[in-house]
């Protein structure tokens, strides 16, 4: 019985590491997608807000700052993708791919010319990182410690998640976003600035992106590698699609997979199934599940069309 | 034919304006990093033609390219968005490898079995998303990019069976054997002063054209393409869309699969472990957007990419993260992207003239 | 008639003068003037791209003049976005419906001008504005219902009431009943009355003169992007308005020779289909076209047309019933069997099903048949061949701008776009040929050329089905109607004594009076 509690436990824990990076990243997407916007780039401003996260928490030691500079250089690359695609028409999808070029050769341009030609930054202490909830209160290792010492941002994150349902179906910019992405000449015929919603949903998502990268840097680790994202931008994606493009849907794919991701850490302890078969599993998951259960799913009827203002 | 000469020409004009535009942002963020872009960029010059078998090994990193460059390509042509070159290539270098590394044949014929087998194994990668998508209208975006990880942890995976690695030899497999390798015989590979030098930019040559014939000239280009702009027109006429749909992805699959052989069979010899994406597949998209989709244009553009791929590694000798490479293609593809509105701002601006 | 006028002529609402607006070196709007009154019914009177949705965009905001001058109330005003129009009080409703079809009619109608209390949506008090707006000016709707599942109909009261609910004292209504049953056209014109008896002013953009007749007040005519004149419609009949409207008199009689009809070519029994939400729309239809006819039919968009028309050339399949092409089964064949047993078709959408746009005019034309001798060989495209066939049908069938054999068909106009898909079907020369509302957009020269060939079509007694929501267009060609109601024909009439009236009756659901 005991042995049960104690993986629950270290389960739970893995899971709500694995988790919030997906999920913020995630909940960018749902902004992004649903304002008519397609971002295939989130892997590359990931990628950018994890390098700024360690950057700055190596640099000025406050974790907290840091995840906020990681969330706006994020917004940066959120902002670029915004110009290229709202504002140049580009294809939504070929601009998401200069990103996730952009964002991961830039962060180990700039970590090689910071640190010496490496490629990873030195690791920062403790006291730099995002903090704990209870740290010191309960005994090491034990169950509550395992399920409620986690990094602060971990519930934060599910928090913004019910912000974000209620931004979506409650406000007034939230109606506005999902009208953007079902019919932006209609809402331009009632004087809602089509641009101007896209935009901010656009670079909202790159924030967002930001911070969830950092989450790896700032928490789940200590240091920026170039490996630290890899893919992870893309499950969100998934995810989203998985959840319907809506914040609840996408808040359940992601903690499916942070569960997937959290089986896979404890099953890499034990050696007995190749740690990279285990890794495959939430792709298969993903397909499996849009086979059997999602099928087609709602598109924003405007996504990843060029919308272009009259004159 | 005047008219499609003006357009052709204005997609080389963008394109060399939107590869400027790139090194001149690359030489900004060099200058941030404190190295002279004069002495980054002229290393990465002299390291492509600085000897004649620079410009071999650029032929040679070039090869690869070029395929998974045809792969996207040709995708694009017939309107669906091979994204999932990545896995293609991944797939297509694990079955050349596996088999090179297992089969006993004769030289040649073991090579021919190698390379057919990465093409059908792309193909097949490429196919599955086709039938997602036809059966079950699952995005190929989306289904491209689960199956490109599936394929990199499957590779990394059989890297590290027993059969075929290497004993003791970190995280690589065993050697491919010479007799599945597709090297230049030994004398011609000593006269050009390099030892990996291959058949593959031949391959990669010869399959460019034949995209090139199908495309142009076939009834079977006429249908994917009939079906990639317009599918409901394609229907109504009578063509069947499912069947060309899996049809062209099927062709773009074996593409990147040969890629991979190439790569394999060629250069490398053996497949090492994967920290990240290797990144060929997403490359290629790059190397078709610069050859403006066209086949011609990709063995140009592939031939630009391998040439900045293969200077880029000799960057760290002049302490030059060659990641700057990738930042330059980044800036590459999104000002490509991008200039599709001036393209139309243009061309609306050149037909008030004519009128 | 009964039409009540609440013109009140001492008072100018909206006054457009000289307005130009260029569109790179076209001019869309050459120098247009409109005044309209409180109180009116102003029609806007032109044929299609005579610059009628230009002039009310920029009235409404969505796009600015090149020059000119916009009064409202006696002010001059400049609109820099559709609000600026919006807020000074003017609506519009667009041809195409502007609504978010997952939202509810409630929140399309309060969309960009929502209630809100703190940082939430009003919603209660947004449902009682919209409840009582719809009960004073007679207009039913589900506030609760998705668009999605609402009829057409409904969707129109919601643009209206969006625009009232915006404060609106002139509404722009654009092309208001192009799909309406005429029930709902009947019911449309005492919404107008009611809302112009309120006070509001309704300018209602239009090309069919049966409507301005029946509630409009006055009527400004516009010709290729000119304005001609401004009339008074008491004192104008419709023939005077056609013949200002395309610049000369107007025939709108087709000559056509006089035809027995032979042996049955199509014959179609007890079809039941479903549409794409799964719904029975098909209901046991019957129909039989012969041999050097033109059979015409008729109906409201949405009875069942499209889906007969889609189940006739392979891309849908039926549920069940018999169609045979000259005694060969076609029940539930692929487009390419249907094609090749004798049935070709100008289909209702030429962009999405009829042409390859980004394909070259010549491809185009080999569409069904670039696998056969001579425009291919084995497998290889025979350029030459292609191109021969192109020039010689861009010559007979006057395909503009000449020369364009190798541009993409997305370059050319409308009608040449329609000239090449009749080009290419009447030349596969097929036992039956289904034209589906094939003069759509198109004007006036390019519609007489096309029912010409329609005609010449039957005169080579051949068998042709005409689907179209002009009733005009059928009345002029047919030879026999049929009408099709709610997935059934419910009446035929030959097309000599057919009458406008008893066929709009039919077309509602009414039976044919003996």
């Amino acid at each position: 019985m005991d042995v049960i509690i104690k993986n629950l436990g270290l389960l739970i824990n893995a899971t709500l590491i694995a988790t919030p990076p997906l999920l913020l990243a995630a909940l960018g997407s749902c902004f992004s997608e649903r304002s008519g916007v397609v971002n295939i780039g989130i892997e590359g401003m990931m990628t950018i807000g994890a390098f700024t996260g360690a950057v700055m928490g190596l640099t000025t030691g406050n974790g907290w700052l840091a995840f906020l500079c990681a969330g706006l250089a994020g917004a940066l690359f959120g902002a670029i993708h915004a110009v290229a695609c709202i504002s140049f028409h580009a294809d939504q999808t070929i601009a998401g791919t200069a990103i996730n070029f952009l964002g991961p050769g830039l962060a180990v341009f700039l970590c090689k010319a910071m640190y010496n030609n490496s490629s990873d930054t030195p690791a920062m202490d403790p006291g730099s990182k995002l903090p704990k909830l209870f740290e010191g209160v309960f005994p090491a290792g034990s169950f509550w410690s395992n399920v409620l010492n986690v990094y602060a941002v971990a519930y934060l994150v599910f928090l913004l998640a019910f912000v974000c349902w209620f931004v979506f179906y409650k406000t007034k910019f939230g109606a506005h976003l999902r009208a953007v992405g079902e019919h932006p000449e209609a809402c331009e015929s009632l004087g809602i600035d089509v641009y101007r919603v896209r935009y901010s949903c656009v670079i909202l998502s790159g924030f967002l992106a930001g911070l969830g990268g950092a989450f790896v840097t700032l928490a789940t680790i200590n240091q920026f590698r170039p490996s630290v994202i890899v893919g992870q931008g893309f499950i969100a994606i998934a995810a989203v699609i998985f959840g319907k493009f809506s914040p609840e849907g996408a808040t359940k794919a992601c903690l499916l997979f942070g569960l997937c991701s959290g089986i896979k850490t404890l099953a890499g302890q034990s050696n007995t199934v190749s740690p990279n078969l285990i890794s495959m599993i939430p792709y298969i998951v993903t397909i499996l599940a849009l086979v059997l259960f999602v099928g087609k799913a709602h598109t924003p009827a405007a996504n990843g069309k060029i919308f272009v203002r009259s004159k | 034919m005047n008219r499609k000469k003006s357009i052709l020409e204005s997609n080389v004009f963008y394109t060399l304006v939107a590869v400027a535009a790139g090194f001149v942002i690359g030489a900004v963020f060099l200058v941030i990093a404190g190295i002279s872009p004069a002495t980054a960029y002229g290393k990465l010059l002299s390291s492509v033609f600085g000897k004649p078998k620079y410009l071999v090994w650029t032929l040679i990193y070039a090869s690869p390219l070029i395929f998974t460059g045809l792969s996207v390509a040709f995708s694009f042509r017939t309107g669906v968005f091979n994204i999932g070159a990545e896995g293609q290539f991944v797939v297509g270098a694990l079955a050349a490898c596996v088999l090179g590394i297992m089969l006993k044949l004769p030289p040649v014929l073991h090579a021919l079995v190698c390379v057919l087998a990465a093409a059908a194994a792309g193909a097949v990668w490429s196919l599955i998303v086709g039938v997602l998508k036809v059966k079950r209208g699952i995005h190929e975006v989306l289904s491209f990019i689960m199956f490109n990880w599936i394929a990199f942890y499957l590779s990394n995976y059989v890297v590290n069976l027993e059969a075929i690695h290497k004993e003791g030899g970190g995280e690589a497999t065993k050697d491919v054997l010479e007799s599945a390798r597709i090297l230049f015989p030994e004398g011609l590979r000593n006269a050009l002063d390099c030892n990996a030098a291959n058949w593959g930019i031949v391959l990669a040559v010869l399959a460019a054209v034949l995209i090139y014939v199908i495309i142009e000239k076939t009834t079977l280009g006429y249908k994917l393409k009939a079906v990639g702009f317009n599918s409901n027109g394609a229907l109504y006429a009578g063509i069947n869309a499912d069947g060309s749909v899996l049809t062209a992805l099927g062709i773009s699959g074996a593409l990147a699969g040969l890629g991979g052989a190439v790569q394999i069979l060629g250069m490398s010899g053996r497949l090492s472990q994967f920290a990240g994406q290797e990144g060929f597949g997403f490359e290629g998209i790059t190397v078709a957007l610069i050859g403006s989709s066209s086949p011609v244009g990709c063995i140009f553009s592939g031939l630009f990419y391998g040439a900045m791929k293969y200077g880029g590694s000799k960057l760290s000798i002049v302490k030059a993260p060659s990641e700057v490479v990738d930042i330059i293609m980044g800036c590459v593809i999104l000002f490509i992207a991008v200039s599709q509105v001036f393209r139309i701002l243009f061309a609306k601006f050149h037909k008030k003239k004519e009128v | 008639m009964g039409k009540v006028s609440h013109m009140d002529e001492s008072r100018v609402v909206i006054q457009m003068k000289d307005i130009v607006k260029k569109f790179g070196d076209f001019t869309a709007n050459d120098h247009i003037n409109l005044t309209v009154h409180k109180g009116e019914v102003h029609a806007i009177l032109g044929e299609n791209g005579a610059g009628k949705s230009t002039m009310m965009n920029v009235l409404c905001g969505l796009y600015k003049p090149t020059s000119g001058q916009i009064c409202i109330n006696g002010k001059e005003v400049q609109f820099s976005s559709p609000k600026d129009a919006i807020d000074i009080g003017i609506g519009m409703v667009h041809q195409h419906f502007m609504l978010i079809q997952p939202f509810t009619v409630a929140d399309n109608i309060i969309l960009g001008v929502e209630p809100v209390k703190g940082l939430m949506i009003d919603h209660k008090t947004a449902r009682e504005k919209v409840v009582e707006l719809s009960e004073r000016y007679g207009m039913k709707v589900d506030p609760d219902a998705k668009v999605e599942d609402i009829s057409v109909g409904m969707q129109q009261r919601v643009e209206i009431l969006k625009v009232l609910y915006r404060g609106a004292d002139t509404l722009i209504l654009d092309e208001p009943t192009a799909s309406l049953t005429p029930q709902e056209i009947e019911g449309l014109m005492e919404i107008i009355e009611n809302l112009t008896a309120d006070g509001k002013s309704v300018i209602l953009i239009t090309h069919k003169l049966k409507e301005i007749t029946a509630c409009a007040d006055s009527c400004t005519i516009i010709r290729q992007g000119k304005y001609i004149r401004t009339v008074k419609v008491d004192e104008v009949n419709e023939n005077d308005l056609a013949a200002m409207m395309v610049g000369r008199d107007v025939n709108f009689k087709v000559e056509k020779k006089d035809m027995t009809p032979g042996e049955v070519v199509l014959d179609v029994k007890n079809i039941h289909a479903k549409d794409y939400r799964d719904v029975e729309i098909l209901r046991g239809l019957n129909l039989k076209v012969r041999r050097g006819e033109i059979v015409g039919l008729a109906g409201v968009d949405g009875n069942g047309q499209t889906e007969l028309v889609e189940v006739l050339t392979g891309l849908r399949k039926a549920e069940s019933g018999e169609v045979t092409l000259l005694g060969k089964d076609v029940f539930n064949k692929s487009p390419k069997e249907t094609f090749e047993s004798g049935i070709s078709s100008i289909p209702a959408d030429r962009q999405k099903h009829g042409l390859i746009l980004d394909f070259s005019n010549e491809d185009n034309l080999i569409l069904q048949h670039f696998e056969e001798e001579p425009y291919s060989t084995k497998g290889i495209l025979n350029r030459k061949a292609i191109r021969e066939h192109a020039t010689e049908l861009t010559e007979k069938f006057d395909v503009r701008p000449r020369g364009s054999e190798g541009a993409p068909a997305g370059t050319l106009s409308g009608g040449n776009q329609q000239k090449v898909i009749i080009a290419r079907e009447v030349t596969n020369d097929k036992e039956l040929l289904i034209a589906v509302n094939p003069t759509r957009g198109l004007d006036v020269g390019a519609i007489e050329f096309v029912h010409k060939y329609l005609v010449e079509q039957r005169n080579r007694n051949r068998a042709v089905l005409l689907v179209s929501f002009e009733l005009d267009e059928i009345m002029s060609l047919s030879d026999r109607i049929e009408v099709i109601f709610d997935g059934r024909i419910t009446g035929s009439v030959s097309g000599k004594d057919a009458d406008e009236k008893e066929l709009g009756f039919m077309m509602a659901g009414g039976k044919k009076h003996e």
